[in-house]
């Protein structure tokens, strides 16, 4: 009985598509990674697969964690514009306080404070847009300022190394041939995935789609609030520590890129702008399309004035393909 | 909380009420007489004068763009334009690069000026109202786009000069002492104030940024609004540009980007809601002198660039917390 079969695999679709909202983000993925991976020569190489997504997954682990706790922010309903600023505070102490491989315990308490200064400045976002009711875009920037000064006050010019034993780890383990920035990457779905089935997952989107009903039925809409930007300065610490261990070097302003890919990502990866909707993994989606784009443009070669534009070009008909979408299936 | 608390809370807010407008003129003029202690700041009545007219000048290139800003704002909605940073460019460099010093082209580059920005808005509202892309990420995505746009057309060279008239209209002092970009100011806050105040395109924005299914039941054309509304926000954006590149007599590919949040945090400052369906231009006018105040402050401070940004970020979040505030979910 094909027909039921069909229905079978329409309604396994219908689940992702409602459950995780991924229908177009995954197709997404899907395309722009089999565009990338056909546009390189000798793919069948032994090994060569292996290598690529090494090298694509570890430059952009920094900016998919960003996204993460993006997407965790704008399903509550908020906005965090100082991801980025918090990833060049903790690169800057990182760079300028891991000085030898020989002492791990050192180590492991600046990597500690990067940590702990992530909460904390998520915690005062946190604070301020919805302890003072202060709106996010602008009081976010506001901090992004505060913290991106903090950055360049301690470290004026780039500079500072992370020793190679350490960065060598990052860049080149792997197990059963997958690299651990994409297994550190799987490991944090997991987990966001085992809460999100349990009552943080679903407080946070009764929070984000309407905050006021979430209230009337006892769900602590603050403290769900203020955990979504301490999640973000969380992910933003992570987001350090992976591009310091990346680049192996410190410079004030690395994570002011991050910010707006961060967004994006998240967007085109299915979460609503307005809360209550969407998915961590379509966020993770969103990102790698985005890294997938840029990769594809500089493998295809065009007039490196016209970079930019065929660029933003793309990302804007990725986003406004669900919207397109739905209004031709109106039309019918 | 019980209800001698609740009458309390009211009563203590009720007395301490003060427009938002009138809050940013105070901090202002506070913000100015402490800039009159510094050592480098102004020693004579003149001497205040002339530089408190050189920070109106440059305050009203933020409020220019703020204009766009605050319609789109207060049109609710998530409203805001980030495309405006790069549109400013545009407007800057395609005057810049045309005119060419001549004063015959002043006008029609003005009006090619106001047409690319209103076409960049038309785009805009259109993602915005028809393809309901949230108006962060498609001016986001616009952004980008025009960004990219400037990159092609100009190949990363940039040659051409402004009009004599035009240096000699907002660069230099027209009568008083006074430079003729603080009268042109002037003319746009009554013609922004008439708009939102006087005419039926205002009443129509403050109706659906408040509730857009009520004012579309009480038959107003929300999505021609909303789309409307990118436009003069693009026109507005693009028209600065002009301005400023006569001010700054020199125009690159990121002049406007640094104009793009001091316009939206000018805004906030004066007190029109992010969430929509209130505001007034009065109050960008002051939000904008009030963040040019700051910033010429810490510059004549001549404090290192790190600390510079600590003190304004601090600073930002100081004001938004004195009135920035929403009412909570229990009130």
């Amino acid at each position: 009985m094909p027909e039921k079969k069909n229905a079978k695999v329409l309604n396994w679709i219908q689940s992702i598509n409602t459950k995780h909202s991924l229908g177009i983000p995954l197709i997404l993925v899907i395309l722009t990674t089999v565009i990338f991976f056909s546009l390189q020569d000798n793919i069948f190489e032994p090994g060569r697969i292996s290598r690529l997504v090494n090298s694509n997954f570890r430059t952009w682990l920094p900016v998919l964690l960003l996204t993460m706790g993006q997407g965790l922010v704008l399903i509550g309903g908020g906005l965090d514009l100082s991801n980025g600023a918090m990833v060049s505070v903790g690169n800057v102490i990182l760079a300028l306080h891991i000085t030898s491989a020989d002492e791990p315990w050192h180590n492991l308490g600046i990597v500690a404070i990067v940590i702990g200064f992530g909460l904390a400045a998520g915690l005062l976002n946190g604070f301020l847009t919805v302890y003072l009711g202060l709106q996010p875009v602008i009081v976010t920037f506001a901090t992004s300022f505060i913290y991106a000064g903090l950055a360049l006050l301690l470290l004026p010019s780039p500079g500072g190394a992370i020793p190679r034993e350490y960065t060598n780890v990052y860049r080149t383990t792997q197990y059963l041939g997958i690299p651990i920035s994409l297994i550190v990457l799987i490991l944090l779905l997991l987990i966001w995935e085992f809460f999100r089935n349990r009552k943080y997952g679903r407080f946070l989107f009764a929070v984000g789609g309407n905050a006021r009903a979430a209230y009337t039925t006892g769900v602590p809409v603050s403290w769900v609030k203020i955990s979504t930007y301490v999640l973000s300065g969380l992910f933003a610490s992570l987001g350090a520590i992976s591009y310091s261990l990346l680049t192996g070097s410190g410079f004030s302003g690395s994570g002011a890129d991050m910010m707006l890919p961060s967004i994006t990502g998240a967007i085109i990866g299915g979460i609503s702008f307005g809360g209550g909707s969407g998915s961590i993994l379509g966020a993770v989606f969103g990102g790698i399309v985005l890294g997938n784009i840029r990769r594809i443009i500089s493998i295809v070669r065009i007039d490196s004035w016209a970079v930019t534009l065929v660029n933003a070009l793309v990302i804007v008909i990725a986003l406004a393909m669900p919207g397109a979408i739905n209004l031709l299936r109106r039309k019918k | 909380m019980n209800e001698t608390d609740v009458t309390k809370n009211l009563k203590g807010k009720r007395k301490i009420k003060v427009s938002p407008p009138v809050i940013a003129i105070l901090i202002a003029l506070l913000l100015f007489l402490l800039s009159g202690f510094l050592p480098a700041g102004y020693s004579t009545v003149q001497g205040a004068i002339r530089q408190g007219l050189n920070i109106l000048r440059l305050a009203s290139f933020i409020a220019i763009i703020g204009a766009g800003q605050t319609l789109v704002i207060i049109s609710g909605g998530e409203g805001i334009d980030l495309s405006a940073g790069p549109v400013v460019t545009v407007g800057a460099l395609l005057t810049y690069m045309i005119i060419n010093g001549q004063n015959s082209l002043v006008l029609p580059v003005l009006l090619l000026v106001i047409l690319t920005g209103a076409v960049i808005g038309l785009f805009n509202g259109l993602g915005i109202t028809y393809l309901k892309i949230s108006p962060f990420v498609m001016t986001l995505g616009m952004a980008g786009v025009v960004q990219g746009a400037l990159i092609l057309w100009t190949k990363g060279y940039y040659d051409g000069r402004v009009a004599p008239f035009m240096t000699q209209l907002i660069a230099r002092n027209l009568v008083w002492g006074i430079p003729g970009m603080i009268f042109i100011w002037i003319l746009i806050g009554i013609l922004m104030t008439l708009l939102l105040e006087r005419s039926r395109f205002g009443k129509h924005l403050f109706a659906i940024g408040v509730n857009r299914t009520a004012a579309r039941l009480s038959g107003v054309k929300v999505n021609r609004m909303v789309v409307l509304t990118y436009v003069i926000a693009g026109a507005m954006a693009a028209v600065a540009g002009f301005f400023l590149v006569s001010y700054t007599q020199n125009a690159g590919p990121n002049l406007g980007n640094q104009y793009l949040f001091p316009s939206i945090i000018a805004v906030a400052i004066g007190g029109t809601q992010m969430a929509g369906g209130k505001g007034s231009y009065f109050g960008t006018m002051a939000g904008a002198i009030v963040i040019q105040l700051i910033t010429s402050l810490l510059t004549t401070m001549q404090l290192p660039q790190a600390l510079q940004q600590i003190i304004f970020g601090s600073l930002l979040v100081l004001i938004l917390i004195i009135y920035g505030r929403e009412k909570g979910l229990r009130s």
